[in-house]
């Protein structure tokens, strides 16, 4: 295999693995108002991705890093042309990065309040216009032969791209209620087994339509592919899973697997191309026109072979660590973090 | 237009994402230290100002990810011809940056935060620590990045001209890297300890809780006294190495329009900053430029104007002066603040050795106020650097003027800009707030036996208290 492509399927695995495990903490920051009624019910579905979501979102820090170092065109084409979509992602990014932190650490109801609708809406935009974008990135932009965009804001709005983000984001919010199911008790876990039951319809019907929609759109053939397929029966399996408590952690790998299978499938239907042009498919970037050199290539897969298994180890450590269920210390329901001074 | 607009809005967010990170490098050195003295001695004041400094720590490291986000998207963003031109050799770096430290950082950060009452005592040691090298392992990578900017090495053109990759090692050996990045950790340390100083003085000067607080005092003093020699020391030596690559950069940090030999080194000038203008109110002291930026007393310094005649034969027709008011002073509020901080670290050491530290009154309330000069001198340290690049963006082989996203207007621009300014100022006011409302709030009580005391005493598997 070329190193072109060996980057291509590494960038690839970077974003399912992002969607994978930050999907559930996006999922968990739309529904944490809705599994938590009550404020420690809140804190509760907060601290069950507490220790995670910061390491999770480091991927989509090395999908972006990644695609600038292996195809420096891609990366420089598709984040200039998103450039207000991306100004969207970065607030939502920053609001939501914060709030995590901030929250906790004021019991000023103002206070909290801000940062849970920060939590909220920082979670729901962000996959969805990432979504957005990686639809775009398949279904084509109005790019020229300089490969520069030539569109405005509402020309990323493709009918496509907010099928495709409304697709990752009801697939994360499936995500994030099979994993509340997974790491709370009592109230909070059978408000997640509640909301996980029309979230799990919802996901099936736009995966669905996605499947169906990215057939018209890839054109060449009428029969979606193994990795769409599973994608469908993953996304059932979820969705009927997550209405017992008995299969909780079967549901969370169905959703997973759902995720990370239409992820994956946008790539693979994306390959050899990059990015589509809608202007002409001679100003298509490609895995050829928009690569770095072979030496380049090379030291980044040394790079990333030595490092990745790595990360893998140590992030996988951290979630053994932190398997148990969350549920507040019965004594001091209320109490802060940081236990205030005398 | 758009050019200076995008200059504006990536100096405006990398020098606000740069007020962070230092706090963070060098307080997440310093709370590890504080962290393993507890570990070694057991006693339980050392364990409270871990945690007290770590919620300091925390606070800060929201928002230094948030605005690094911005700055890892920007360069696409903003400059879509800078990103193709030089991706081949500079997305590397950051890519690494990724997998070899921003990973390591963000795991362990939250295995530290979390795992105060579930790892054993030593591994939850080692995950601060290992914090606290993923910080400085990614300032690394970044100023591979960036030295690279300075002073391209380890590249062929290729037939398009463009920079390719042919020898990752000289990323990591380049001079400019190599003692910038020493002085980038200096300075983050020295940052580190003067938050933390000020942070104890204010206590100690309210009398209250002083035995704690002359431990965390001390601390700071022991590594600032040291940190700051150096960072002054390597900060010289990087400016020798400026001179050699970048002569138009220390040209213009002295405002010096013509060649001299030796050079007197201009403490104060008023005017100087157009060829044409004769500065006035010059106080010189002989000879000390030439040491300065050559090593060597009698030293030649090539003077603006014949740089600037030797790049317009080399590069064509253009201006090759950087701004040469922003160049003279940044350098000055920087090494001139740096000089104080020395002075001001070696009265608080000999306060420290005659065990005075806590009754200097002076000493104390201006202790609180120095937080100040790390900020200013991180700052005007940058200022110099990439000012003094201008108007290269990767010196010798591009041009900012050619650098920006074609296919972004300057509305586009204006529009995030204002986005930005107006986020930013309203996270430094929320981070403002926080760290000012946990710096006073105090130390936190704690049992002393450090967790699992507690834990036992709520029985066995008892969940610990909710951190979010």
């Amino acid at each position: 295999m070329h190193l072109h492509t060996v980057w291509f399927v590494i960038i690839a695995v970077v974003w399912v693995g992002f969607f994978v495990l930050e999907g559930f903490d996006f999922g968990v920051g739309v529904l944490h108002t809705i599994v938590g009624k009550t404020e420690t019910g809140r804190r509760v579905a907060l601290n069950t991705i507490g220790p995670f979501w910061d390491g999770n979102e480091v991927w989509l820090v090395v999908a972006g890093a990644g695609m600038f170092a292996a195809f420096p065109a891609w990366y420089a084409t598709m984040f200039s042309a998103l450039y207000l979509a991306l100004l969207l992602i970065l607030m939502a990014l920053i609001a939501r990065g914060v709030a995590f932190e901030f929250r906790g650490k004021s019991e000023n109801p103002r206070w909290r309040n801000t940062w849970t609708w920060s939590t909220t809406l920082g979670s729901l935009f962000i996959p969805l216009l990432l979504g957005v974008g990686l639809g775009d990135l398949l279904v084509g932009l109005p790019v020229n032969s300089s490969h520069d965009y030539t569109g405005n804001f509402f020309d990323l709005l493709t009918p496509y791209g907010l099928w495709t983000g409304l697709t990752i984001l009801g697939l994360c919010l499936l995500h994030g209620s099979t994993f509340l199911m997974l790491k709370t008790t009592d109230d909070v876990r059978r408000r997640a087994r509640a909301a996980s039951r029309p979230l799990g319809w919802i996901a099936v019907a736009l995966v669905l339509g996605f499947v169906i929609w990215t057939r018209v759109v890839v054109g060449h053939t009428q029969v979606p592919g193994p990795v769409e397929v599973l994608a469908l029966i993953a996304v059932i399996f979820a969705a009927r899973l997550a209405r017992s408590d008995h299969h909780e952690g079967l549901a969370f790998a169905a959703s997973a697997t759902a995720i990370a299978a239409t992820i994956g499938s946008i790539f693979i239907d994306l390959y050899p191309n990059v990015m589509v042009s809608s202007t002409s498919t001679a100003f298509n970037l490609t895995v050829n026109n928009a690569a770095s050199g072979s030496y380049a290539l090379t030291v980044m897969t040394v790079v990333a072979v030595v490092c990745f298994p790595v990360v893998l180890i140590y992030q996988g450590w951290s979630f053994h660590v932190f398997r148990a269920r969350v549920q507040a210390p019965p004594e001091q329901p209320e109490q802060p973090s940081t236990s205030a001074a005398s | 237009m758009t050019n200076d607009l995008a200059r504006w809005q990536f100096a405006t967010t990398s020098i606000y994402h740069f007020l962070f990170v230092p706090v963070t490098i060098g307080l997440a050195f310093l709370v590890a230290v504080l962290q393993s003295a507890w570990h070694r001695n057991g006693k339980p004041e050392y364990r409270r100002l871990t945690r007290f400094f770590g919620t300091l720590l925390l606070i800060n490291v929201a928002v230094g990810v948030v605005t690094g986000l911005v700055q890892e998207f920007e360069f696409g963003m903003n400059w879509s011809s800078y990103s193709r031109f030089v991706g081949d050799v500079f997305g590397g770096p950051l890519a690494m940056e990724g997998l070899a430290a921003f990973f390591l950082e963000s795991t362990f950060l939250g295995l530290w935060v979390f795992g105060w009452e579930r790892l054993p005592k030593r591994v939850h040691l080692a995950c601060i620590w290992l914090v606290a090298i993923g910080s400085m392992l990614s300032a690394l990578f970044i100023m591979a990045a960036n030295s690279w900017m300075q002073h391209p090495v380890g590249y062929t053109l290729n037939h398009a001209g463009q920079p390719q990759l042919n020898n990752i090692g000289a990323l990591f050996t380049n001079p400019t890297f190599l003692w910038g990045y020493v002085h980038v950790l200096l300075a983050s340390l020295v940052t580190g300890s003067l938050v933390m100083l000020a942070v104890s003085a204010w206590y100690l000067r309210k009398r209250q809780e002083v035995e704690t607080f002359r431990h965390s005092a001390s601390l700071s003093l022991a590594v600032l006294i040291p940190t700051i020699v150096l960072a002054l020391f390597v900060g010289s030596e990087l400016g020798v190495v400026e001179a050699k690559y970048q002569p138009m950069k220390i040209a213009a940090a002295e405002a010096q329009w013509s060649t001299c030999q030796p050079c007197s080194f201009s403490l104060f000038q008023i005017g100087g900053g157009n060829n044409d203008q004769t500065p006035s109110q010059i106080i010189e002291v002989p000879h000390v430029l030439s040491l300065l930026a050559t090593n060597s007393w009698n030293g030649q310094v090539i003077g603006l104007n014949q740089l600037q005649a030797e790049y317009s034969a080399k590069y064509g027709p253009g201006n090759y002066v950087p701004d040469v008011f922003i160049q003279y002073w940044s350098m000055r509020v920087m090494a001139y603040l740096a000089a104080l901080v020395l002075l001001f670290a070696l009265w608080g050491a000999w306060l420290l050795h005659r065990g005075k530290l806590e009754h200097s009154k002076w000493f104390l309330r201006i202790s609180v106020w120095a937080v100040l000069t790390p900020f200013l001198m991180n700052t005007a340290g940058w200022m110099l650097t990439e000012n003094g690049r201008q108007p290269w963006i990767v010196q010798g082989l591009m041009k900012t003027a050619n650098a920006n996203s074609p296919s972004v207007s300057s509305t586009d621009i204006w529009i995030s800009l204002l986005v930005f300014v107006a986020i930013y100022a309203a996270l430094g006011a929320a981070d403002l707030a926080l760290m000012l409302r946990y710096s006073r709030k105090g130390l936190a009580e704690e049992d002393g036996t450090g967790g699992e005391a507690r834990t036992s005493a709520e029985g066995g598997g008892a969940m610990p208290a909710l951190t979010y």
